[in-house]
């Protein structure tokens, strides 16, 4: 329900600066997704629009109101922890009903809005449990049920998938997304050091690295056009390559980037030459891995499954509109 | 080889044994001891040789020794439930908030706990007459929280910080005041720490010797280590040995039974006021 | 905490709102200041009281008669007439120093020993063995039991007549005639340091126990693969692991040695080979009725573990505080 407005926003702790500046707008209803390497500041950031920590200088504005002293409880918001952060002496119940208790609700009222929410997650049944008596997957999705029980305007998710396993991490994801469909005015922000989790769950991303905003856009975007030699590394699997030197200097940049699904393999009109090295089969595709001389083997996606031996020398030709040109500061030449 | 290790094993379970048997023995022979009277007591026996009760009986029938049970069963009860009170609210200001001086503090409250008492017994001394507690189990309350509540202060602070942080902040988020968070969503986390805490200050409180012995001057008012220290016989050149050992069995078999239930705990307890440096 | 850009509304009310952590700041401070007014009104003022005492002459009878005396109960001289300086007060009291004496060789040796036989008893501790449990249960016994019943219990068995402790060395063939254990000059040192090192040894072993079960497994089986003598294994890698957790133990006995009353009180009572700094101020504060001398000599005491501790943690560059986890 919210729009969200972060106007220079800095957080440091003692000397150290965490948050150096940031704006940013976050449109009502939209799934907003943090994602960075670790110690960017992501979590920090969103402990702050969480209120949980203190915002050093600079405005957080939620609907055009300014939220910067306001306790998180005032804020209209709910968070899931990664840890789910469950009471572990109170029942299901008890742990989504702890806020509105606190918050006078009639108990008539509590109960409506707790089966209500539990309905949705399907863990209606589990109300009398207590958290140690639930699997991972049941403890984050009453985690998330005690988030929807407080009707915030604001989602916060920090990480809540990291302590999942595989299997499950692809489910919860699946549930969220779907809560996202089904709250459709909620403003949601989610936090992740994962960019797999960012781009099949982000209406938009935002990608932070030591405390500044590299880019935000949509995942495309930030596929496709991205802002910088570190956004163009940090977002897509597998890494994109990157050649420099001699290599580069043929495209008259200083980094060239690729994908490896936009390189062909070719046997004339070949640009580079080399030896494959490795290949890795993951069924769908193939990567093989091919030195053609720069610092790192260049990945190849290889469409089909025809097997190349290993040793063979092979001609690679990049697709000639998928070249990312960076210059010394790694922004791009466009 | 085979032999070496045979050797080995058997130094070990001999080094096992004598640990046992010098922990345990003193005691031992105290139980022995409070059951023999007369000229039984003066022969050295090393195993049971009477069981004659009327040394617990001398000791629960005459004198004031009954009442100096319940002396210290209120002294160390009411200074426990003081100390703890305070100390709870105290330790999560002191583990979870981050303030100025805190670490300062913390170090303050350490020092106090390891105060030599004398030091303060002339002033405490005059607080008591001031107060006119004099000869009254207030005076052992107020003057045992200069050990109860630092110790307690100290081991719940260590106990409060091992908390997930998580678990305040979704409190926090839900509304909740420190307050709230203390009440409805620490404390039932904390009972086993309040448990051992509280058990080793009771100990402490139960066990105390040099207040009870300066601010008491008469046998009703008196606790049970000042009553047993100070338990003179018929006549002042003998000792009655069998009642001493009856009384000091009383007393120490209930902390022996509770110590040894708690072990865990304890252990736990001790090791988080003084190793978690 | 000044926003620069205060574009927005309600600056008016935002000025009366604190934020979380003002919030929090605020609550920690009524949560502390029961218990700061409590340690004040127990500790902090008894002590200033006690060391004020010690520079006047008030008695035990009337505590506010006295008068402000300066440094006399610690040190003063008078020049007679024909030449000759005396000199009074504690510091050239021969009592006071004796007790001195006897209060740090007592620490020196009972929390030397404790240290060493608590190593030695968690090492065995810490083996794996059936019945480990009730060897630890057994060794918490002497720990349980209250100093007062441990210090009757041990008079007992170091009775010179009567006493199981003679009658067993008899029996050994280690003494030729009965000790008076207690009672005389050359051996009541030892009673009371054969006492105390049973009663504290456990707590002493508990600790280093504790220290002991930090310690990976793994490392000492990749010793065990690289070959390494149990020996070489003890002082290169487990003495080194546990020396903080055996720094603070330490520091805690040593503190609680130097203040030693009451054992000595019940065990060797009178006994000059004995008489401890806690001892003998108590004695004159109490018994002796000398109040503000028996202050003086419990203000040095004070003074002596403050320093104490002082060196020690500026020596070993001690974190107790925790902070640093």
């Amino acid at each position: 329900m919210a729009n969200i407005e972060l106007r220079n926003v800095r957080k440091s702790f003692g000397a150290f600066d965490v948050i150096k500046g940031i704006d940013l707008d976050i449109r009502k209803g939209e799934f907003m997704v943090f994602v960075g390497p670790s110690g960017c500041g992501k979590s920090t950031l969103l402990r702050l629009i969480a209120g949980l920590e203190t915002i050093t200088s600079g405005d957080l504005i939620f609907d055009g109101e300014r939220m910067n002293n306001l306790v998180p409880s005032k804020r209209g918001i709910a968070m899931v922890f990664q840890s789910y952060a469950l009471y572990p002496h109170m029942n299901v119940f008890d742990n989504m009903a702890f806020g509105l208790k606190l918050a006078n609700s009639t108990p008539t009222e509590t109960r409506k809005r707790v089966e209500k929410a539990a309905d949705m997650l399907q863990i209606g049944h589990l109300l009398d449990r207590l958290p140690r008596q639930l699997s991972g997957g049941q403890r984050q999705r009453v985690a998330i049920g005690r988030a929807i029980v407080r009707d915030p305007r604001v989602f916060l998710f920090d990480e809540p998938l990291s302590n999942l396993d595989a299997a499950l991490r692809v489910a919860t994801r699946l549930e969220i997304a779907k809560l996202h469909h089904d709250m459709r005015d909620v403003t949601m922000i989610y936090v992740t050091h994962d960019q797999v989790e960012a781009m099949t769950l982000a209406d938009r991303i935002c990608v932070l690295r030591d405390g500044v905003v590299e880019q935000v856009g949509t995942p495309s975007e930030l596929y496709e056009r991205p802002n910088s030699l570190f956004v163009a590394g940090f977002i897509g699997s597998p890494k994109m390559n990157f050649l420099n030197g001699r290599l580069a200097g043929a495209h008259g940049c200083h980094t060239l980037g690729i994908r490896s699904e936009h390189i062909d393999i070719v046997d004339e009109s070949a640009i580079w030459r080399g030896g494959v090295i490795h290949a890795e089969e993951l069924g769908s595709d193939n990567y093989l891995f091919v030195d053609i001389g720069a610092q790192d083997p260049i990945v190849v996606r290889q469409a089909g499954k025809r097997q190349i031996p290993y040793g063979t020398k092979i001609g690679l030709r990049p697709v000639a509109d998928h070249l990312h040109r960076f210059d010394e500061r790694g922004t791009p030449i466009r | 080889m085979t032999i070496m290790d045979t050797i080995k094993s058997a130094g070990f379970y001999l080094a096992v044994a004598v640990i046992v048997l010098v922990a345990v023995f003193p005691f031992y022979y105290a139980i022995l001891t409070s059951f023999e009277t007369g000229t039984a007591l003066f022969e050295v026996n090393y195993v049971p040789s009477s069981l004659d009760w009327s040394n617990y009986a001398t000791i629960l029938n005459n004198g004031t020794f009954p009442r100096n049970v319940l002396n210290s069963l209120f002294v160390a009860a009411t200074t426990v439930a003081f100390a703890l009170f305070l100390a709870v609210t105290a330790s999560y200001a002191l583990a979870r908030v981050r303030f100025r001086g805190r670490g300062l503090l913390l170090m303050t409250i350490l020092a106090v706990s390891m105060f030599p008492q004398i030091a303060v017994l002339a002033g405490l001394f005059e607080l008591i007459r001031f107060l006119n507690i004099y000869n009254t189990p207030w005076a052992m309350i107020l003057s045992y929280t200069i050990f109860t509540l630092p110790f307690t202060v100290w081991v719940l602070t260590t106990f409060m910080r091992d908390l997930p942080l998580e678990i305040e902040e979704a409190a926090i988020v839900d509304g909740a005041t420190p307050w709230v968070i203390i009440t409805k969503v620490f404390l039932p986390l904390l009972w086993p720490a309040l448990v051992t805490t509280g058990l080793l200050a009771f100990i402490g409180a139960w066990n105390e010797f040099l207040f009870a012995l300066t601010f008491t001057s008469s046998e009703t008012t008196r606790t049970v280590p000042v009553a047993i220290a100070l338990l003179s016989g018929a006549t002042q050149h003998e000792t009655p040995w069998g009642t001493i050992m009856a009384a000091s069995v009383l007393v120490t078999v209930p902390l022996i039974a509770l110590v040894l239930i708690f072990q865990r705990k304890i252990v736990a307890g001790l090791t988080a006021g003084g190793v978690k440096g | 905490m000044t926003n620069a850009i205060t574009t927005t509304a309600r600056p008016a009310i935002e000025r009366r709102q604190l934020n979380l952590q003002q919030q929090r700041v605020r609550a920690a401070f009524w949560f502390l200041a029961p218990m700061l007014v409590m340690l004040f009104l127990v500790a902090a003022w008894p002590l200033f009281r006690s060391i004020y005492f010690s520079f006047t002459n008030v008695t035990l009878n009337n505590l506010y008669a006295g008068e402000w005396i300066g440094f006399d109960n610690y040190l003063s001289w008078r020049t007679l007439s024909s030449g000759r300086t005396i000199w009074r007060g504690t510091l050239v009291d021969p009592a006071w120093w004796n007790a001195v004496w006897n209060t740090v060789r007592f620490s020196l040796v009972s929390v030397t020993i404790e240290t060493i036989l608590g190593l030695l008893v968690a090492l065995v501790l810490n083996a794996e063995f059936k019945g480990r449990g009730l060897v630890r249960a057994a060794i918490l016994i002497p720990w349980a039991i209250p100093t007062i019943v441990s210090a009757k219990m041990w008079s007992w068995m170091l009775n010179d007549q009567f006493g199981i402790i003679n009658d067993m060395l008899l029996n050994l063939g280690l003494i030729d005639h009965k000790i008076a254990w207690t009672a005389s000059v050359e051996t009541a040192m030892v009673a009371v340091l054969i006492v105390d090192i049973w009663k504290t040894t456990p707590f002493m072993a508990l600790l280093c126990l504790a220290g002991l079960q930090m310690i990976p497994r793994d490392i000492y089986e990749a010793a065990k693969v690289d070959g390494v003598h149990p020996l070489r294994v003890f002082f290169n890698v487990t003495l080194p692991l546990v020396r903080p957790a055996l720094m603070v133990a330490v520091i805690f006995r040593m503190l609680d040695a130097l203040r030693i009353f009451d054992l000595i009180y019940v065990l060797t009572p009178n006994s000059k080979a004995t008489k401890t700094m806690s001892i003998i101020s108590r004695e004159n504060l109490i018994e002796f009725d000398k109040f503000a001398y028996g202050s003086a000599q419990s203000t040095l005491l004070f003074a002596i573990i403050a320093v104490f501790v002082a060196a020690y943690m500026w020596l070993g560059k001690l974190d107790l505080s925790g902070e640093g986890r």
